[in-house]
Formats: C-alpha cells, structure tokens, sequence
C-alpha cells in the first residue's frame, strides 16, 4: 500500500530537484552574463553606432505603442479612483492617486512590460537566429567576443531608452488622468495640476526611475542569454522568443515587487 | 602544425569523439572523410576554440587551444579563417561589411584599403560587383564564396573548411574545389576539409583522414586510402550501403513489407 506513495514522492522529490537545479543553473548563467556585460561596459567604450542603432529600435520605435498605452492607462486610474473618491467627496486626490500611482509604479512598469514584449522578443529572435545559424560561431571565428559585440551596445541603449520612456510614460499617463478630470469629473484644470504635483517628492521619481533602471538590465540579459542558448532551428527560435518574454515578464514584476518593499521598509 | 592529442568530447552520451588523434603538417591540406553526425564538424570546432574537449589537446604550433581563453584565444583566430557549411553570413550586413569584418574591427586599415582588399578577395573567389548585396540575395554557391572571401580577408595561416560543398551543383562544386587548391598553391596555408563528399576529398586532399566511431580509423595519401584493405573505409569511399557499416540503415523487416524487397545485401 505503501510502495505507490513512496514511489510518487520520489518522483516529485526528483523533479521539484531537477528543477531547482535547472532555476539555479539558470539564474548563475543569467549573473554571468550580466557580470561579463558590465565588465565590457567598463573596459572598452561601447560601439556608438550600433548604441544609436539599437537606441533607434528601442526607444523611437517604442514610443508610440508606449505614449498610447500610458495616455489609456492614466485615463482608466482616474475613472477607477473616481468611483470610491466620490463617494468620499474627495474626487480632488484623483490627481495626486493618479500622479504617484503613475510615477512610482504604472510607468516604470508598463514601459518596461512593453518594451519586454516588443525589444525583448525581437533581441531572443534575432540572438536566437544567428545561434543556430551558426553566425554567433562565425563571430567567435573572427576573433569577437559576442557579448561584447552584440550584448553591450543593447545593454547600454537600453539602460538609456528605457528610463527616458519611463519619464515619457509619467508624463503621458498623468495627462491621461488630467483629461478625464477636468473634462469628465469636472475638476479646475489649475487645481488638478496643484494636485499632481504637490505630493511627488524626490523619492517617487527616483525610485521609479531606478525600477526602470534594474528593469532594463532584465530584459537586455534575460532576453540576451535566451537568445544565446537557442538551439533546434525554428522550432528553439520561437521557444527563446517566447521563453525570454514570459521570464522578463515574471523577473520584472518580482523585481518591482522587491524595490517597492526597499522602498515602503527602508526609505519612509 | 596541428597535433591533436587523445581528443575526447561527449554530450550527455557516449563520446562523439573517443580518443582522437591526428596531425596535420604545415602547408598540407587535410581531408577529413565519415558519415554524418560522425564529429567531423565537432572536431573542427575544437580546432579553432569554439568546443572545449572533456580530455585531451589540440596544439597548433605548441600552443594547447584547449587552455587558451579571452585574448590569447583571439590571437590565435586572428591566424586562423573558418568556412562554415551553411556560409554563416552575418544577416544584417553586406557582403562588403561581411567580407571585410575582420579588417574593420581588429585592424586600423583605412575604410578605403578595406575595401580593396574586400573587392580583392571577392575577385579571388571569382564574384564581382556583389558588395552592396545582402546574404539574403545570394545563392548557396555565391553564400559559400563569399563566406571563403571573408575566411581570406584577414590572410590566416590555417584554414578550416565545413562541407564546402556540401549543397551546391557539381560544377560549382568543382570551382570550390579548385579554389581550395589555389589557396593551396599560391597562398600556402594549411587546410583541413571536413567532407563526405569523396570526388571533392580526391580532388583538393594531400592526406585523407577516415572518422569513424569517434576515432581516426586511417590516415593516407588518396591513392593510399583509395587502395586501403579496411572494409570501413572501402564501403565509406565506394559509397555501398552493404558492408560492415549498418548504423542507420533501415529496419530490414520494415524495408521487405514496404518495398517487396529483403534488404538482405546490406546486412552481414
């Protein structure tokens, strides 16, 4: 009676242990890779035309997706603070909700889930295709390190794109919120924009600046590190595409988790 | 010259590689012959530093390519061109940046001499006016040439072939091959050709090697392996699917429902 338990414990034991050796395989990879980065970040300047070309890709070709998200976004928080704050008579703290929601959380956030959806993916793609196409083989043979050569120029565009769309979405969001507070709530234009900017202090903007920061090291390596492991031609190829967006994805929600707590326990 | 030395290499099974030993001399060019999914390219690959072994060495000029890393590893791959099978050109370059990488990243020669010298190494594998093409507009023959072109560009002391004609008509086979003679001749490099394609290993080989089961069975002349009295290498080099090699064939009860016919012939 006993032998089937024992036997289906075992089982789950193995597997609960092949996959915390695989998590923490993965995770040594991911802080290798994201150690050897910031050491050819430091030792030799970045190629700056391949820094411009990925901040092309990155920035300009996000911000239209990421200007209108924020502006819906920021339009949805106040109708949505707007149903318990008129309850309270209190529709006036629409525009500071709004404004520190936006700046300390939404913004960095969304810009960072739709920047890992839309670069992330492209990155696991393109790394992920000269894998099995041997091209990263090619580089090696050609006396290049790849992380130098295709890591860094990202890594370095995306630590500059990504907190100047953050900046774009907070101000994009906010303006959501004001639209739909003066022109449906009814609040002063005047007296919304007091509103918003009287509460955000220093730590609101830096902290979500640094989210945006530690995101964008996210999605360059994890993305990077997909594509550099893809093996089995198309087939691996969609697989690193897709595993390098969900894993960006869960690491950025943790990571926003984490900083939010440093936040609230340690900087009050 | 190339000593490789006792080369074992396995993944996650039984050694693709056990035991290998080979030397390559100086000047000469080296044919390495076996089936596919034999380790032929596995071994070029530990050649030029791009697999480490599980034991043993691979020295070129005294020099363990096994223990090299970073910089020193670089040095030596600045000595060394590498064809691949599938051409492995860079995707988003031209054949102009292609061909001229090497020059451009690892020397200070002017944008104008680099691109002499591309159109030079063009000529010599007999393209012209290719330069601003992207590999996506070539044709296999033309990917293989310009990959050869961007092998030569830097003037390597060793060149390594994968398949060189594995995939192209015979006739361009054929100019493939009296490329690799003409590299031979005039430029006096090293090669090693990794093939199972026996018209072009007569045609372009000093030494042929015969790979099988991870391990090198022969090394001779072409008269000498043409005329050997191992029946593995005799099957191999006529191309019979009867004789003392059966991995791989079909399932002789499976062939005799489908076809009508025994299969009989291939088996002992």
């Amino acid at each position: 009676m006993i032998t089937p338990f024992r036997d289906s414990f075992v089982q789950l034991s193995a597997q609960t242990g092949a996959w915390a050796v695989s998590a923490l395989e993965g995770a040594g990879s991911l802080s290798l890779l994201l150690t050897q980065t910031l050491g050819g970040c430091m030792t030799r300047l970045p190629r700056w035309d391949a820094v411009l070309r990925e901040l092309q890709k990155i920035g300009v070709q996000s911000w239209f997706i990421v200007s209108i998200s924020s502006l819906f976004i920021g339009m949805v928080l106040a109708l949505q603070s707007a149903y318990q704050m008129q309850r309270l008579a209190a529709e006036i703290y629409i525009a500071s909700l709004v404004a520190l929601s936006v700046v300390r959380e939404i913004g960095p956030v969304i810009t960072a889930l739709i920047v890992a959806g839309r670069v992330g993916s492209a990155i696991a793609a393109e790394l992920g295709t000269m894998k099995v196409t041997e091209q990263i083989d090619a580089l090696q043979t050609l006396a290049t390190e790849p992380v130098r050569y295709l890591v860094v120029p990202r890594f370095v565009a995306m630590l500059i794109a990504l907190p100047l769309l953050t900046i774009w979405a907070d101000c994009i969001g906010i303006f959501g919120g004001f639209l739909v507070g003066s022109f449906k709530l009814g609040i002063l234009p005047s007296l919304y924009w007091k509103m918003t900017t009287l509460p955000l202090v220093f730590k609101d903007v830096f902290s979500g600046l640094l989210k945006s920061v530690i995101f964008a090291m996210i999605i360059c390596i994890v993305s990077c590190f997909e594509g550099f492991r893809t093996m089995g031609g198309a087939e691996g190829v969609g697989r690193a595409t897709t595993t390098a967006v969900v894993t960006s994805f869960l690491m950025i929600i943790a990571a926003d988790c984490l900083f939010t707590a440093i936040f609230y326990f340690i900087w009050r | 010259m190339i000593d490789i030395r006792g080369l074992v290499k396995g993944f996650n099974g039984p050694p693709v590689l056990d035991h290998l030993g080979l030397t390559i001399k100086t000047g000469e060019t080296m044919v390495v012959i076996g089936r596919s999914g034999g380790g032929k390219s596995v071994l070029l690959k530990h050649i030029v530093g791009l697999m480490r072994p599980d034991e043993g060495a691979i020295v070129i000029d005294n020099v363990d390519v096994s223990r090299l890393s970073g910089r020193s590893l670089n040095r030596l791959r600045s000595r060394i061109g590498m064809l691949f099978q599938g051409a492995a050109l860079f995707d988003s370059m031209t054949v102009q940046e292609n061909v001229g990488f090497f020059l451009r990243e690892h020397t200070t020669m002017a944008s104008e001499a680099i691109k002499q010298r591309v159109g030079e190494c063009l000529q010599l594998v007999g393209l012209q006016d290719v330069e601003e093409l992207s590999p996506a507009e070539l044709s296999g023959g033309m990917r293989k040439r310009v990959g050869l072109a961007r092998a030569l560009a830097h003037g390597p002391e060793l060149i390594l072939y994968d398949e060189p004609t594995t995939g192209l008509d015979p006739i361009m086979a054929d100019v493939i091959n009296d490329l690799i003679n003409a590299l031979r001749d005039r430029l006096k490099v090293t090669s090693v050709v990794v093939t199972h394609d026996m018209r072009s290993a007569y045609k372009v080989a000093d030494r042929i090697a015969m790979l099988y089961n991870g391990k090198i069975l022969e090394v001779g002349t072409p008269e000498a392996i043409r005329g050997s009295g191992n029946p593995i290498v005799q099957q191999f080099i006529k191309g019979e699917a009867r004789g003392p090699i059966q991995e791989a064939l079909p399932d002789r009860r499976v062939f005799s429902r489908w076809s009508g016919h025994t299969g009989l012939e291939w088996h002992r």
